[in-house]
């Protein structure tokens, strides 16, 4: 179990990993995430469940290296193991045919949004892609969002490739051109998604947004997870990480998430030491 | 010496100036000298009143001769009859209102040091290599899936493969122990020794399956369909109440389970040696009079906080803590602000806690709970300048079991109903016990729930029929 079964190159600083995680690659729903802990000494991170292959018996990571733990996790090669995978967690997204789906990813948050476009097309949505990146390079999943989507839309924010913009640019211009969109999912970095909330709101349409608050056990044992919605806390583990993001307190978020960057840099600083250039080596392959 | 002018002896421990800020273990332990002039306190009552104050009935008088005879190992046989995890109930059961407080001596003078004395016989059993593993019977053909792998998770699965069952135990968390591993810090209960039980019930052919969420990664109904014939549930009491007071969300407001779950399971404490990390802190108010208070505000020190302030609403008298370790926490200078209740956390502008509102409280009325209910006294406000705030208020009961599991009853609070001659369900072969059944309680509670629930799930799978529910029904062996 938790063996790498393949490894790949997604852009720089990013990559996916094939798992084999038999049970989980059954289990799993379209929403839910994992938490890693790489070895001995790492923390517990979560990572969404991109895709999964219930017949071969793997799932899906595809993660940034921003810190220590994911640089960590970079290193692994195939046939190496994740010490340990605990999932599924959180509630899997709500699945149903809603009409047409604008499903919004930026930077890595297109590896989350993608096994919702597919089961929202599965469902028998009418699926918008919109993927953005800050460049042409960092684009990723762009073949596999356009086979899980009814029509796919690029955005950069330097114009190098697709719309030069965001991912709101494109969802303003495609709502202005009078399609008509009866949800959007918008998962990326915060800004993105309170970014994206707004938009939908200027038009009245609903939007669903995936939380990444700092997590623990993620089983809501803890509460480091705690975000506010509606005016109410809630645990993004358990009673996420989906909600609506009109309600989603996201200038609070924003604020837990920074809540140990001295550590982190710490420990990012320590580990580029003892693993020189652990970042560039690798260049895109796919 | 006579008898009577022996008085109560002291375990030797770390001096408070520097134990403060390592981690290890606090008393030291007993000296086998110590423990023997101990045990000859003991008048070996006809009929011994501790005993009835043992949650699991050990044979106290019988354990505390064989200690003063010197036979040290059979004194830690003599334990584990009754009970499977000696050296934990030793350091960590609330003995000044179980076993101790009805010891006889204890009328005129202090009462006889059972806790010491058990955690004494215990160790000296692990630390010689002596601890042997019993006998399995042949395979019953039977299977038994265990849900947690805290203390009632742990002794249901011990007792089950001594009679011979095969046994799973799948824990949500990468290790096993429950609160005994998360929660209780090192210095209180030394993870070692949680290793060495866990070690012991893998003996007898346990197997533990970790990282398994059960209700997300398989739920009770498929284990029920996938060959085991019946279930036991003991997923504990692991939901952290908050304060809902303004400014909890702050960053440096944790809940005591975080943070006690940062620095003992993940080894924050070591960090940047570990990858986990936790605040850095100056002042630290923990809220809360309980013992997972007072092991919020000694890890707090021991993390290198400058001062640590324990808030209670109550006076001392109604604090729910240990007062063993309310008093080591004295010693090592945690403030105590008493009558206390905050009503607001302040924060800065990047989100970060850098102070407290609060108001006095005096004792009214008695409440439900029979302690007098604590009120505000009128423009009493103060404010405490604090950088990190850990609420440890209580723990509820995870709804994941129960919100995936239909035909499994809940009272209002959450918690599993279960029979407490049986600890069986509602849903039939599901049993359960510890503090999912019955709040957050104690230990050796969570293990006397195991006990129960072992005999019934026996007689389940094995069709004996359930004997006739008398209070004092003996164990069917
Ligand atoms: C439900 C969920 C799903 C996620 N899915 C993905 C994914 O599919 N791909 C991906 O690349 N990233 C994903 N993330 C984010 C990922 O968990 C963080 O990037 C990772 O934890 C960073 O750890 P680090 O040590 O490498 O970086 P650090 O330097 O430690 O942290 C970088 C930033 O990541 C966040 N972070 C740090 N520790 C944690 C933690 N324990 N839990 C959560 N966030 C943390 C903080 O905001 C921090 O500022 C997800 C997060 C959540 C909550
Ligand atoms: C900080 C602290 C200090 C304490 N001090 C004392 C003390 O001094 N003396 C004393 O007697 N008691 C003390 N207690 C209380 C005592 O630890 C508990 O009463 C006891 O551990 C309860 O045992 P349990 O087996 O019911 O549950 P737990 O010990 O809580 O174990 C439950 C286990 O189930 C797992 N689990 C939960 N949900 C799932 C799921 N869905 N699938 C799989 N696994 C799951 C959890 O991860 C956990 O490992 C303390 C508690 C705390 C938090
Ligand atoms: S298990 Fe607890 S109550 Fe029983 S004898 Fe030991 S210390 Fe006393
Ligand atoms: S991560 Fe611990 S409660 Fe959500």
């Amino acid at each position: 179990m938790n063996e790498i079964i393949t490894r790949k190159v997604l852009a720089e600083g990013v990559k996916e990993f094939a798992v084999a995680a038999p049970r989980l690659a059954r289990a799993r729903r379209a929403g839910q995430f994992v938490i890693v802990r790489v070895n001995e000494t790492g923390e517990r991170i979560p990572l969404t469940i991109a895709d999964a292959d219930p017949e071969a018996g793997t799932i899906t990571l595809i993660f940034q290296e921003v810190g220590k733990s994911t640089l960590l996790l970079g290193t692994l090669q195939e046939g190496d193991r994740i010490l340990d995978v605990v999932g599924p967690l959180g509630r899997p997204t709500h699945i149903e045919n809603f009409g047409t789906v604008a499903c919004l990813g930026g930077g890595i948050g297109v590896a989350p949004v993608h096994p919702i476009a597919k089961a929202m097309k599965e469902a028998g949505n009418h699926v918008i892609g919109i993927i953005g990146a800050r460049t042409r390079d960092l684009l990723i999943m762009e073949d596999r969002m356009k086979a899980a989507t009814s029509e796919l839309h690029i955005s950069t924010d330097d114009g190098s490739y697709g719309t030069h913009g965001f991912v709101t640019t494109v969802l303003e211009a495609l709502v202005n051109e009078g399609r008509k969109i009866d949800l959007v999912v918008a998962i990326g970095p915060v800004p993105m998604m309170s970014a994206s909330t707004k938009t939908a709101a200027k038009y009245n349409l609903p939007c669903v947004v995936s939380l990444n608050s700092i997590m623990v056990d993620g089983t809501g044992m803890c509460g480091a997870c705690r975000v506010t919605v509606g005016g109410k806390t809630r645990f993004v583990c358990v009673d996420g990480p989906e909600f609506d993001g009109y309600q989603v307190d996201f200038v609070e978020l924003v604020k837990r998430q920074r809540a140990y960057l001295k550590q982190e840099d710490v420990a990012r600083r320590q580990f580029l030491e003892h693993h020189p250039g652990e970042r560039c080596w690798e260049t895109k392959v796919s | 010496m006579p008898r009577e002018k022996i008085p109560r002896q002291k375990m030797p421990e770390q001096a408070p100036e520097e134990r403060r800020r390592n981690f290890q273990e606090v008393p030291y332990g007993f000296t086998p000298e110590l423990a023997q002039l101990e045990a000859s306190r003991c008048i070996f009552c006809k009929k011994p009143k501790c005993i009835e104050g043992c949650p699991v009935e050990i044979d106290i008088p019988a354990f505390v001769k064989l200690i003063r005879d010197g036979d040290f190992l059979g004194a830690a046989r003599k334990l584990k009859e009754a009970n499977a995890l000696p050296a934990i109930c030793g350091r960590v059961c609330p003995q000044e209102e179980q076993c101790e407080v009805r010891c006889v001596i204890g009328i005129k003078d202090e009462p006889v040091a059972i806790g010491r004395l058990e955690r004494f016989a215990a160790d000296f059993e692990r630390l010689n290599n002596l601890v042997e593993a019993p006998e399995i019977p042949p395979w019953t053909g039977k299977r038994a899936a265990v849900v947690g792998c805290g203390p009632a998770g742990l002794t249901v699965a011990g007792e089950l493969a001594k009679l011979g069952h095969k046994v799973t135990i799948f824990e949500a968390l990468h290790q096993p122990g429950g609160v005994l591993m998360y929660g209780i810090p090192e210095f209180r209960l030394p993870k070692a020794i949680v290793e060495a039980e866990v070690d012991y019930v893998k003996k007898l052919g346990v197997e533990i399956v970790y990282n398994a969420v059960v209700g997300r990664y398989q739920t009770v109904d498929e284990l029920l369909a996938e060959g085991y014939d019946s279930v036991f549930l003991g997923t504990g009491a692991g939901l952290p109440y908050f304060m809902n007071i303004p400014g909890e969300n702050l960053n440096g407001v944790y809940s005591a389970n975080e943070y006690l779950t940062r620095s003992n399971l993940m080894r924050a404490y070591r960090f940047p040696e570990f990858d986990t990390p936790i605040a850095v802190s100056k002042k630290v108010a923990v809220l809360g009079g309980g013992n997972v208070a007072m092991d919020a505000a000694r890890t707090a020190l021991r993390l290198g906080a400058d001062e640590v302030h324990i808030v209670y609403r109550r006076s001392r008298n109604e604090m729910p803590a240990r007062i063993e370790e309310i008093h080591h926490a004295e010693e090592e200078g945690i403030q105590f602000q008493l009558l206390t209740n905050p009503t607001e956390i302040l924060g800065d502008d990047q989100g970060w806690v850098k102070g407290m509102k609060c108001i006095r409280m005096e004792l009214g009325e008695p409440d439900g709970s029979g302690r007098r209910r604590p009120v505000p006294i009128p423009g009493s406000e103060f404010l405490m300048e604090v950088d990190t705030v850990v609420v440890s208020i209580g723990n509820g009961a995870n709804p994941l079991v129960p919100q995936t599991t239909p035909g499994l009853e809940t009272n209002k609070w959450g918690n599993i109903i279960a029979d407490k001659n049986t600890a069986a369900t509602s849903k039939p072969g599901v049993y359960a016990g510890g503090d999912i059944v019955i709040g957050a309680a104690t230990v050796i509670l969570a293990m006397g729930a195991g006990k129960v629930a072992a005999r019934a799930m026996h007689r389940y799978m094995m069709g004996i029929p359930e004997p006739a529910p008398e209070p004092e029904a003996p164990p069917a062996a």
